[in-house]
């Protein structure tokens, strides 16, 4: 598959050329099931005649159906363009297909997709990750020259190291969520998955940028990285020694490995600790559902998605969410508004908010002596579907990635090689808030070192 | 026994921006349904609501005008509870800090005397959109959600329900007096819940108390207030307080004349209030602050000059002001050169006493101008204060001016010595009995001659001259 910055060197017949051959390539790949499209057996939707690029089906598309993976959301046509859509079609990238996700985002392989299953496309029996599995498996499969994914936990990083793609989470509130299908607000953010670290900085600098409409988006010009990108900048570089210590040895191999590229490339690495990601887990686990079970409130029945009709209003908004929302979604729901509730707010909410800062300020210590951060980006590499049917197994899955989002900070998940069954593993890069510049030139300089 | 009323009000006044809190729809009233709607009123997902300055500036005028406290920052909260007319399932409120808090109002009594109210609190809120139900069906119409609202909090300071009326009217004025809210009841601009309880006299506790929803006009708010009262005090003689006042909303029937349990509080909402993650806190910057405490003449303000200033009296300055359209009504008929004791009259007497009927002061054919002149005309004898009613009679009725007016109905009055004279000799030429009557000593046969000459006149006649000529000719 070409590249994105080969891509926008090419003409308009070119360009026409691709999408007909990915067309064809996503119809021949179907059981892969990267694409909505491809497991309900409709066409791939398109918008505009830009550079094709794949968009998780939580990006608001004017026209399309976009549905966040869930059934609630079925016949839901979008009236207007996310701001990352928008941005992407000023600068000649155009949307092409949704991507299958994790119903509302909310998981960690892509299984609770009201669509159905993405194969991972380096082993149909594994995950591709998620919940933006259907993006990385499109763009690692060769049916996506680049596609956009949303990351509230690590959902962007975890399936590009699951499918050895490169994944990026931008400083929240460097690209706006305007548009996109909310989770967890303070936490979502949209970044891109893509073939290489280039291509990564050239789309990030595509979709970034501040937006009116978006209160919580970054109030300052956006300053492109693409063309700025330096991998032979010399950076302190601190590895988390208690991550590396306890992740499966597969995984501590190919850190170990990357630890040993990052040294050849003339970077210095230091040792730090953090505390123990139980802490992540758990502060996590209450605001992002605290936040979900607001922001899910709007799929009621009432004005659009799946209504289950009834007599009584009560029974209409019980019906409509408890047969519209998957086991996953309600979970989360359910937990959210436990932990919101009189009694239970001080305890849970407001001591999450408290950890919250704590957490952050780890970052900050860390930062006063090291330029980025280099951990795991998963415990383990892709694991197998129906394998971690415990919901609380499954949430530690996403133990490394989910305390760059309680900090809003940037982070990229970079392929570090393959282990021995040919599973991709990935390695992740942390940068300060607003520091992508360091971060891509330290994840390119990583990428050129591996040299895979 | 003697019961002592306590009555805490929450209002909801929306505020007269020209577009909602949230998003940029306008907030017109009485349009299509589901016109003045986008993605982000709408609940549509992907949207995120950015706050409206506007709404933040009216409310800092408000805290301004009730002696509040402004907070500089302030925070969004998310008030969780479905309903169809709430797009996203939780209504942006504002919950642990408002943006105003600590004010207070002062009511005026008949008799001259002044009471202070408390006002807890105002926050920002967005309002919801309407259900309207048609037999089996209800529809949704969003026109109104986003619409900005100020919740309004008193104390719970007042003791009867003629004090709360009175809260009312004067927090009815300060918004319209500010011009942030249009303040309309019927068209629900201006909306009312009442906290109602009662204890013994003497007793400084806060007993049960019941939240009176669906208010909308001064005079339900009284009649639904008293029946409240009445209920609490019956269950009390009774010995059945406890049975039947319990915390709960009850709705007012304005048919029967009655409140009625609408859900108590055992079913009572829980909202599950935190902090909207897709707004900032609200921070006021000096230069906003500084430019939103200027606010214009309140009531009060208002009312003390026009005593001092114009000389009138402190009633009818209260009337005067009670409404701010009055109140411009009436200064601009003092600009446009009437006296101020006539303006008072001609307006609060004689032209509100030809409104009604859904014409106001501010859409009244009369305007502050013409009333104006028609006063400066019984000021400069140009016509008899009769004779001007007669002609306001008929500039409700005709768009022309008043001299026009005045001419038309051949009112101006009739000074002119000679053609008066010549009436006089004319009524004492064929009333020769009445005259000699009057020349032996039946002076109350003067008042014959001038009605007689009045008559003649077709009340043109300027009354004083005819006394003087009658005088002069009878003698």
């Amino acid at each position: 598959m070409i590249t994105l910055k080969e891509a926008l060197t090419l003409p308009a017949e070119a360009l026409k050329e691709i999408r007909d051959d990915l067309k064809k390539e996503i119809a021949a790949k179907k059981e892969l099931g990267a694409y909505v499209e491809q497991l309900t057996n409709q066409p791939i939707g398109e918008y505009g005649e830009g550079i094709p690029i794949a968009l998780k089906d939580n990006i608001q598309v004017k026209g399309w159906e976009v549905t966040s993976g869930s059934n609630i959301l079925q016949g839901y046509v979008a009236p207007y363009n996310a701001t990352v859509v928008d941005n992407m079609l000023r600068r000649g990238l155009a949307p092409f297909g949704r991507t299958n996700m994790d119903e509302f985002a909310m998981g960690s392989s892509t299984e609770s997709s009201f669509y159905g299953k993405t194969l991972n496309p380096h082993n149909p029996m594994c995950v591709p990750g998620g919940s933006s599995g259907g993006s990385a498996a499109a763009v690692a499969a060769g049916i996506a020259i680049a596609a956009l994914g949303s990351d509230t936990g690590g959902s962007i990083r975890q399936p590009a190291a699951f499918c050895g793609c490169v994944g990026l989470k931008p400083t929240y509130g460097k690209v706006s969520r305007y548009g996109l299908g909310a989770y967890s607000s303070s936490l979502d953010q949209i970044g891109p998955i893509t073939q290489n670290v280039e291509d990564a900085a050239i789309l990030y600098d595509i979709i970034a940028g501040h937006e009116p409409k978006d209160s919580t988006s970054a109030a300052m010009a956006h300053e492109s990285v693409a063309d700025k990108l330096n991998p032979d900048r010399k950076m302190t570089i601190a590895v988390i020694e208690n991550y590396l210590n306890e992740a499966s040895s597969e995984v501590r191999e190919k850190m170990l490995e990357g630890i040993k590229a990052l040294q050849s490339a003339g970077h210095t690495i230091v040792y730090r600790n953090f505390i123990n990601s139980k802490y992540d887990i758990a502060t996590y686990y209450v605001i992002a559902t605290a936040e979900a079970s607001a922001n899910l409130s709007r799929y009621d029945g009432v004005r659009y998605g799946n209504r289950h009709n009834s007599d009584s209003l009560k029974e209409m908004f019980i019906q409509s969410r408890s047969l519209g929302f998957g086991e996953e979604v309600k979970r989360r729901i359910l937990l959210g508004t436990f932990v919101l509730s009189s009694g239970y707010y001080d305890a849970y909410y407001i001591k999450a908010q408290r950890a919250r800062h704590f957490i952050k300020a780890q970052y900050e210590a860390i930062f006063q002596e090291a330029d980025l951060i280099f951990m795991p980006v998963t415990p383990t590499a892709a694991f197998e579907f129906g394998s971690k049917a415990d919901p609380l197994e499954m949430y530690l899955s996403d133990i490394y990635t989910i305390s760059l989002n309680l900090a809003g900070l940037p982070g990229i998940s970079v392929p570090l090689g393959k282990n021995q069954e040919g599973l991709p593993i990935g390695g992740q890069l942390i940068g300060q808030a607003y520091g992508e510049q360091a971060l891509l030139d330290g994840a390119l300089s990583l990428e050129r070192a591996l040299g895979l | 026994m003697e019961f002592e009323v306590v009555i805490g009000l929450e209002v909801h006044a929306q505020l007269n921006t020209k577009t909602k809190i949230f998003c940029s729809c306008p907030t017109s009233f009485g349009d299509e349904p589901n016109t003045n709607v986008c993605e982000v009123c709408l609940g549509l997902p992907g949207a995120l609501p950015v706050l409206n300055k506007e709404a933040v500036k009216k409310a800092i005028a408000l805290g301004t005008a009730i002696n509040a406290t402004i907070n500089r920052k302030s925070i969004f909260n998310r008030k969780n509870y479905f309903y169809p007319d709430l797009p996203k399932g939780y209504q942006i409120s504002q919950f642990e800090i408002p943006i105003v808090e600590a004010g207070e109002i002062y009511i005026d009594f008949e008799d001259g005397t002044k009471k202070r109210i408390g006002v807890t609190r105002a926050h920002l809120e967005e309002d919801a959109g309407k259900n309207i139900h048609h037999g089996n069906v209800s529809h949704v119409d969003l026109n109104r959600a986003g619409t900005p609202l100020l919740e309004i909090v008193s104390e719970p300071d007042m003791r009867s329900s003629e004090e709360a009326v009175l809260y009312l009217k004067k927090l009815h004025a300060i918004l319209r007096y500010l011009d942030i809210s249009d303040a309309n009841m019927q068209e629900g601009s201006f909306r009312c819940d009442a906290n109602v309880s009662i204890r013994p006299k003497g007793d400084t506790k806060l007993y049960t108390r019941a939240e009176i929803k669906n208010l909308n006009s001064f005079k339900f708010i009284q009649r639904a207030i008293d029946y409240e009262v009445e209920r609490q005090s019956a269950a009390w003689e009774d010995g059945v307080y406890e049975q039947e006042v319990v915390q709960e909303t009850r709705l007012f029937d304005i048919d029967k004349n009655e409140t009625r349990s609408m859900r108590s509080k055992e079913d009572s909402a829980e909202y599950r209030y935190f902090p909207d993650p897709d707004l900032l806190p609200v921070l006021i910057p000096e230069d906003m602050l500084a430019e939103c405490i200027q606010i214009p003449e309140l009531p009060d303000e208002k009312r003390d000059r026009f005593v001092t200033e114009y000389g009138i009296k402190a009633y009818d300055a209260n009337v005067i002001t009670a409404s701010v359209e009055t109140a411009r009504f009436f200064e601009t008929m003092i600009e446009h050169g009437a006296s101020p004791k006539n303006s008072v009259t001609w307006l609060s007497v004689e032209l509100q006493g030809r409104l009604g009927n859904g014409v106001t002061i501010m859409t009244s054919p009369v305007d502050a101008a013409t009333l104006a002149l028609l006063v400066k005309r019984i000021e400069d004898a140009t016509i008899s204060g009769k004779a001007a009613k007669e002609v306001l009679d008929y500039l409700m009725q005709n768009r022309v001016g008043v001299d026009e007016a005045i001419e038309t109905l051949g009112l101006r009055q009739m000074s002119d010595e000679g053609a008066l004279v010549a009436i006089i000799d004319a009524i004492i030429a064929a009333n020769g009995d009445k005259v000699a009557e009057y020349k032996a000593g039946k002076e109350k046969l003067f008042a014959f001659f001038v009605g007689q000459a009045m008559k003649e006149s077709k009340g043109t006649a300027n009354p004083s001259k005819v006394n003087e000529l009658l005088k002069a000719r009878l003698h």
